[in-house]
């Protein structure tokens, strides 16, 4: 079953965003969430930089310092193998969590 | 890989820090970047990237929280800062570290005594191997026992040397006092009788030369010893041992044939030998004096429990074949019927710890108490502290840090606070237990104990100062952190009223604190004045003015049958000496501990009576007086008919007739005491005989010349009364070392010795007293913290009270009121707790009940008192305050 859905959620979004783009700051982060739900979406900073930092020291994400395409020096952040281990999990986790949730909205 | 990252990191936290910072400049700057490419100005594009940001410090803090970096380095900044607030209140931090390394420090110290009574194995090969034998439930008093461990007669240790299968080697020792030196400058040490089996069994290894082995057992002739490291170092000048070092030992010139190392002390804990020597077994051994004590180590598989069926398998052959004769039936009876067991020996024998264990347990508790008290004082402390700190962790709360932070720093402080106290508290415990030991020293006897920090006393500190950290620390830092921020920074450092259960817990602490005082307070007092009734009580007869005189003759090689005329001869002799009021031979020095009985038969009663073989002069030199009857005259000699004067206690016991004045008494036959018939001529009233704590005891007198010739030594005690006590002892050597030159001689002071017997009761009075007082001082302080307190934290409402018309008398009475509920509850839970407290400690009080209703009536007036003192000084102030100061200040 999913626990911790909310900060779930917020792991999820991160993992799949950065195995998508393979390698990205936390702006960019932010920006592509932002961008694929069509502004549905927004990731506060205020949460993002922990989970960034979170999933850093559970060895899910790896980080290195680069310059950005505008010229600002950015940490960036990419997947590890743990990572792409864990996002796996979680895409099936939430699978259920959404599955569980549209059963309850369907019962009238 | 987590922990070693951390470590690695440690020290770099500035590094990681800045990098954190570098990354949400960026984030922001690029958030502005995107702003002003969307055209807005360079200003709007800041404002609005900062609102979306929300506060950088905010989110700095949460970023560092999960760096695992952080976890030590925080740790390391949390003690920083935690030092930092002590310097800033070094009152404060030197109150609480005093009081916690007193605590602690009082706590270590009688621990480890403890340890080292009780806990700490002899310096020896493997001791829990060691295992030693006695009777099962004790010989009963059956013949005569040498000394408190020895329970071995020679013949049963000759059986047991033969039969030991659970033992790979099995030895005999008992401590016997030695004189060293030629006669006229000898000195007493402590001998330490060993079976050649003793060394190699222990495993003790020669220090210098050679121990004693089995071949030194056979000859009958002290002429080996071997020396202890201390009395090899202080008195042999620790010159090397060879095969020419010599010593005079009992009048006789003996070789010494080695060293032990410096950690064997002997078999007893609290004792320790100079010189060694081996066993001898006479021709014909005596069957009813246990000599020895005998251990032995166990063979790898066999069990203690294993040996113990073994021996008491082994028991009715061995006793039947090592049976006294010159008994009765029923006396051999109870002798074969003796079994043996095994018991483990590992801590080796020890008087201290059979006389004190029970003394220290209840030393443990009370400053395991008193402690308690410090605790919650200190958790009292703790928490006006942080409640006066309110606003800062509101804030920091507010600025973002999270909870487990400001607990992990408030912890931190505590947890410093402990670690100083208790390592200056192992230090303090040293010294302490030092002096508790050299308080149970007595003019005649030292105690020599080994009392050292070792892991266990260690340990133990270690706990007592987690358990003081968590008691006096978690707490305070819970509540501060459970504070609303924002009630708490609207409300300043005043606190709101209605939130009154932010006091239910220091109200419950000043509770808990008067209860437990209670408790120390009434064990102080019964401690206290059943030391004061020993100490006091009358015995029965005279106490001071008497010196006690051993003499030893065995020198003067006297014949048997002229033993009884040469006593009579020396007290005569001491009697006539100038200064010297009397003089009387007995066998036994009453409350000296040592006791001599016969088993007598009168009509159809029979049971054991205390027997005293003294001099006509006995009860005038002891001023007891003659009830009825005569006492003993010059005229009662061994040739006429046997007289005896009893006491009370025997008369209720074992006389049936109107008068005992002229009943007959049977005594039962024992070696070298045949079977008398005596008649009673007088009665004395009861007197005190061994101890002053023991029930009275039936005891029956007999003249010194009708002792049995047969049962004479040649060695006896004299009672000296005189005004000069100190003038005894020199005119009696001055005469004896001229008449009988060779004579053994010693002197101690008779009151002295009995006030000695009592060094373990003073010692609880004096220590509890002062704990006692301790605790109630602490309570005082601690209510009137609190009472000040809450007098700061209403004094806005109080001010409010007075403006609208108060009087102060009422507002004193409010406080004292709150003051005296406390007391109340915590007397009732106190008086409670220290009847509990007192049944278990009934037997150690002398002349009380431990719910006697004076003690606790003096103690709960004393706590109210003192704490009605405490309470006044803040109802005091409270009716002082100006209602126009407090209201500007709301």
């Amino acid at each position: 079953m999913a626990k911790n859905d909310l900060q779930g959620a917020l792991d999820l979004l991160i993992l799949k965003t950065l195995s998508q783009l393979s390698s990205m700051h936390g702006y960019g982060i932010v920006n592509h969430i932002r961008r694929v739900s069509d502004e549905l979406l927004i990731v506060e900073e205020g949460s993002l930089y922990p989970a960034l930092h979170r999933m850093e020291q559970n060895g899910w994400v790896r980080s290195n310092w680069a310059i950005t395409d505008y010229g600002r020096k950015a940490k960036w952040y990419s997947l590890t193998r743990a990572g792409r281990e864990q996002l796996a999990a979680r895409e099936k986790n939430w699978e259920q969590v959404v599955k569980g949730v549209a059963a309850i909205l369907r019962f009238a | 890989m987590g922990l070693l990252r951390r470590i690695v990191t440690l020290g770099r936290r500035t590094r990681m820090e800045r990098e954190n910072e570098a990354e949400l400049r960026e984030h922001m700057q690029m958030c502005i970047d995107d702003n002003v490419a969307t055209g807005m100005s360079r200003e709007v594009a800041e404002r609005e990237a900062r609102l979306r940001f929300g506060s950088p410090v905010a989110a700095r803090e949460r970023v560092s929280e999960e760096d695992a970096a952080l976890g030590i380095e925080s740790l390391w900044r949390d003690v920083r800062m935690a030092l930092r607030g002590f310097a800033k209140s070094p009152g404060f931090s030197i109150v609480v570290v005093a009081t916690l390394a007193l605590g602690i420090g009082a706590n270590t110290a009688i621990f480890e005594l403890l340890d080292a009574l009780r806990l700490r194995t002899l310096p020896v090969v493997r001791p829990n191997e060691l295992a030693e034998l006695r009777i099962v439930g004790g010989n009963h008093g059956f013949g005569i026992s040498d000394g408190m461990f020895m329970n071995f007669t020679i013949p049963m240790w000759q059986e047991v040397k033969d039969h030991h299968d659970p033992f790979s080697g099995v030895f005999a020792w008992r401590m016997n006092d030695l004189l060293v030196g030629t006669p006229s400058e000898s000195r007493r040490v402590n001998g330490l009788e060993v079976s050649g089996g003793f060394f190699s069994t222990l495993g003790v290894t020669p220090w210098q030369g050679r121990l004693i082995e089995a071949q030194d057992d056979s000859i009958c002739q002290l002429t080996k010893v071997v020396a202890s490291y201390g009395f090899w170092k202080s008195q042999m000048g620790g010159v090397p041992i060879t095969a020419n070092t010599t010593m005079v030992v009992e009048g006789k010139t003996v070789q010494v044939l080695g060293v032990t190392p410096p950690s064997f002390f002997g078999m007893e804990v609290g004792n320790h030998f100079d010189l060694a020597y081996p066993t001898c077994t006479p021709p014909k051994p005596r069957r009813e004096i246990f000599v020895y004590s005998v251990m032995g180590r166990l063979k790898p598989g066999w069990s203690m429990k294993q040996a113990f069926d073994y021996f008491n398998a082994l028991s009715p052959g061995l006793f039947e074949k090592t049976a006294p004769s010159g008994y009765s039936a029923d006396s051999v009876k109870t002798f074969t019927s003796f079994r043996l067991g095994a018991y483990p020996a590992g801590a080796g024998v020890s008087y201290l710890r059979e006389a004190y264990s029970s003394s220290l347990n209840y030393l443990l508790a009370i400053t395991g108490l008193v402690l308690l008290i410090a605790c919650a004082n200190l958790a009292n402390l703790m928490l006006a502290r942080s409640s006066r700190k309110q606003r800062e962790m509101a804030i920091r709360m507010a600025l973002g840090a999270t909870r487990t932070r400001i607990l992990r720093q408030m912890l931190m402080e505590s947890a410093l606070l402990a670690l100083f106290g208790s390592g200056l508290g192992v230090a303090l415990a040293q010294p302490l237990s030092r002096a508790l030991v050299a308080s149970l020293d007595t003019s005649r006897s030292s105690i020599h104990l080994v009392v050292a920090a070792d892991w266990r006393v260690v340990l133990f500190a270690a706990a007592v100062g987690a358990a003081t950290c968590i008691l006096c620390g978690t707490v305070p830092a819970l509540r501060s952190t459970k504070a609303d921020p924002v009630s708490s920074i609207r409300s300043g450092e005043r606190g709101v009223m209605g939130n009154r259960e932010r006091f239910w817990m220091q109200r419950m602490m000043v509770v808990t604190q008067v209860g437990v005082s209670m408790v120390l307070l009434v064990g102080a007092l019964l401690f206290v004045r059943s030391y004061r009734n020993l100490a006091t009580l009358n015995p029965g007869f005279r106490e001071s003015g008497i010196v006690v005189g051993y003499f030893g003759f065995g020198g003067l090689h006297l014949k048997q049958e002229n033993l009884t005329a040469f006593k009579r001869q020396l007290v005569d002799d001491v009697r006539t000496l100038p200064g010297i009021e009397n003089a009387t031979a007995t066998n036994n020095t009453p409350l000296g501990g040592g006791s001599w009985s016969h088993t007598i038969d009168m009509g159809a009663l029979s049971g054991p009576s205390r027997f005293t073989y003294v001099s006509p002069t006995y009860f005038a030199t002891l001023g007891i007086p003659i009830l009825t009857g005569r006492g003993f005259t010059d005229e009662d000699r061994s040739d006429t008919p046997l007289v005896l004067i009893v006491n009370q206690k025997f008369i209720r016991q074992f006389v049936r007739s109107p008068s005992p004045i002229g009943q007959h008494v049977h005594v039962r036959p024992e070696p070298d005491y045949p079977e008398r018939i005596y008649e009673i001529v007088g009665t004395i009233p009861d007197t005190k005989y061994s101890d002053l704590r023991e029930e009275q005891q039936a005891m029956a007198f007999v003249p010194a010349d009708q002792k049995p010739a047969t049962s004479e030594r040649p060695g006896m005690a004299m009672m000296i009364a005189s005004r000069d006590a100190a003038g005894v002892e020199r005119t009696v050597r001055q005469l004896f070392d001229q008449r009988h030159p060779g004579m053994n001689m010693q002197f101690f002071d008779f009151e002295q010795g009995i006030r000695d017997n009592l060094v373990g009761d003073r010692l609880m009075a004096m220590l509890s007293g002062a704990f006692g007082v301790l605790a109630a001082l602490l309570v005082v302080v601690g209510l009137y913290g609190v009472l000040s307190y809450f007098l700061a934290q209403r004094k806005g409402e109080i001010g409010i009270r007075i403006a609208l018309g108060a009087s102060r008398g009422r507002v004193i009475g409010d406080l004292l009121r709150d003051a005296g509920k406390m007391l109340i509850i915590g007397l009732a839970f106190g008086s409670v707790l220290a009847l509990l407290a007192g049944r278990q400690a009934s037997t150690m009080v002398f002349g009380l009940k431990p719910w006697d209703p004076v003690t606790l009536i003096a103690a709960a007036t004393l706590l109210a008192v003192v704490t009605t003192v405490a309470s006044l000084i803040p109802a005091l102030k409270a009716a002082r305050v100006n209602p126009v100061d407090s209201l500007r200040t709301e």
